[in-house]
């Protein structure tokens, strides 16, 4: 699903990361995790083609996403799923209007009036709060419509960065068992985060896998969990 | 053809989604509305400059002129000039001028009051030919032999040096034309540059979410063609409205309308049509510029 080959990424001339590989499988369910500034957002965005890496090599869903042009990386979007740590809608439509925004950007229109919208709005808890502006909406709530929103098109990934940075343990744990049900329905799910307690609570659940990133490298970090 | 198609149809859902932004879509009509009325002006100049260069051009290609030196052979003379004037080709008419007439001539500058009687003056003779014009080298020829106190002007002296002043204000007005046409697209550029950077938020959002740029960029081309679209059409309205006002020159006046005239009033209609075209290939650059340069 997602290849990493002797990736690196610098700002400005300065590395930030070098040499790292990973290859998540299909299917798989793993943490990215690190201190801050480790890099973690950067190789999340790397994973979906926001960003070039400057060495080596990202394969998404076996294409090298550097040798991509704009539409084709628009098109691979569409079957990976990304959730955001601000969760980025658009303030101007409602939450029913933000979750659907995948549909209607590619033509699908169709879609949007039938009852998957209404049955993905429920899934996530959403279905009271869907006509609710994204500024009138909770952290978790937020993280929740953005779920819904990334997993609209039935990606085969989905990329989730620091989901329980801005709610409390019961939220976290309320989103984390979505990712979890997500990741039971086939999904290959990659999470961003420097919680451990979450990191936790998944491998509870579920066989997750830890890669840390940390002083430029990355290294699975399962067993001291 | 069918890209630019789609571009000024638009998607109604792109339209939706990518929020109208506040002062560029004014500043958008309003450039537009005076870019038109300026453009329209300057046509206008342009094709009365270009009817006025073929009106003198027609009306002094067929006239000219004899004059026979006064004297004691000037009755002889002037007879024998009329003769060779009748055997001139081309040669249409030739008439002398009456003492009133030539009186008249000189009124602009002696004064009405002034008589010229016992004055040794000169005879004018008027020439008309027809549209090929005459022989004007055979009758130099033949009165230099025969009549050689007289003096053949074509005006052509004077004649070449105002059409070519028409013609070049014409050139003029096409070329003012042309510099509002690009002023037009520098200022809806930046219309949409600063649109686009004001939604910045909005096109990442759009593209994390799987939206192609052809998607984005038709929201704020079909936005700005049709914004230009409305504002020339208005200026384009007030630059005819201002002209109809303009005293319509008499027949015989020196100087022709500035009104359009014929085809002149469907190439003003045009402009509205320009504009929305120059503002859509203006944001098509800016678009795929402002995408460019995004992640």
């Amino acid at each position: 699903m997602i290849e990493l080959e002797n990736v690196g990424y610098g700002y400005d001339g300065a590395a930030l990361f070098s040499g790292v590989t990973a290859h998540l499988a299909k299917g798989s369910f793993h943490f990215l995790t690190g201190p801050s500034g480790a890099g973690k957002t950067t190789l999340m965005r790397l994973c979906y083609g926001a960003l070039a890496p400057t060495a080596g090599q990202v394969r998404l869903l076996g294409k090298d996403v550097a040798t991509l042009d704009r539409d084709a990386i628009a098109l691979l979007r569409r079957k990976v799923g990304v959730v955001h740590q601000d969760c980025q809608f658009l303030d101007h439509l409602s939450i029913r209007e933000n979750v659907a925004l995948p549909l209607s950007v590619s033509g699908r229109h169709a879609e949007i009036a039938g009852s998957d919208l209404e049955e993905l709005l429920a899934w996530v808890g959403l279905s009271a709060r869907a006509e609710a502006m994204p500024a009138q909406l909770s952290g978790g709530e937020r993280q929740r419509a953005a779920l819904a929103r990334a997993v609209i098109m039935s990606p085969e990934v989905v990329l989730v960065d620091e989901p329980t940075g801005n709610v409390d343990w019961e939220m976290s744990q309320r989103i984390l068992r979505l990712l979890v049900e997500l990741n039971k329905m086939g999904k290959t799910v990659l999470i961003a985060t420097h919680d451990m307690s979450l990191i936790r609570a998944a491998k509870s659940q579920i066989q997750a896998r830890v890669l840390r990133i940390a002083n430029g490298d990355i290294q699975a970090a399962g067993a001291d969990l | 053809m069918m890209y630019w198609l789609d571009q000024i149809k638009g998607d109604p859902e792109a339209n939706r989604i990518v929020p109208p932004s506040g002062f560029t879509a004014s500043l958008t009509v309003f450039t537009a509305a005076v870019m038109a009325f300026l453009a329209v002006l300057a046509l206008s100049l342009s094709m009365a400059a270009g009817r006025q260069a073929a009106q003198w051009d027609s009306a002094l290609s067929t006239s000219a002129t004899l004059r026979v030196a006064p004297g004691a052979d000037a009755a002889r003379d002037l007879a024998a000039a009329l003769r060779i004037l009748e055997t001139t080709q081309g040669v249409r008419s030739a008439r002398p001028l009456s003492a009133a007439e030539q009186q008249a001539l000189l009124a602009p500058w002696l004064g009405s009051a002034v008589t010229l009687e016992g004055v040794m003056m000169p005879q004018l003779i008027a020439i008309n030919s027809g549209p090929d014009g005459l022989d004007a080298q055979g009758l130099r020829l033949r009165l230099a032999a025969e009549v050689p106190t007289a003096v053949f002007d074509d005006h052509q002296d004077w004649r070449a040096p105002l059409v070519s002043a028409a013609k070049r204000l014409r050139l003029l007005g096409w070329i003012s034309a042309v510099l509002i046409a690009a002023a037009m697209a520098a200022v809806v550029t930046l219309a949409a540059q600063a649109s686009l950077a004001a939604n910045a938020g909005v096109i990442a959002v759009l593209r994390l979410v799987g939206a192609r740029d052809s998607f984005i960029e038709q929201a704020f081309v079909r936005r700005f063609s049709l914004r230009a679209l409305v504002g020339a059409a208005a200026g384009t309205a007030l630059a005819l409205i201002a002209l109809l006002l303009v005293p319509a020159a008499p027949s015989n006046a020196v100087l022709t309308s500035l009104r359009p005239e014929g085809w002149g009033w469907g190439l003003a209609m045009t402009v509205p049509l320009l504009a929305a075209g120059v503002a859509l290939g203006a944001t098509v650059l800016a678009a795929r510029r402002a995408l460019g340069g995004l992640t």
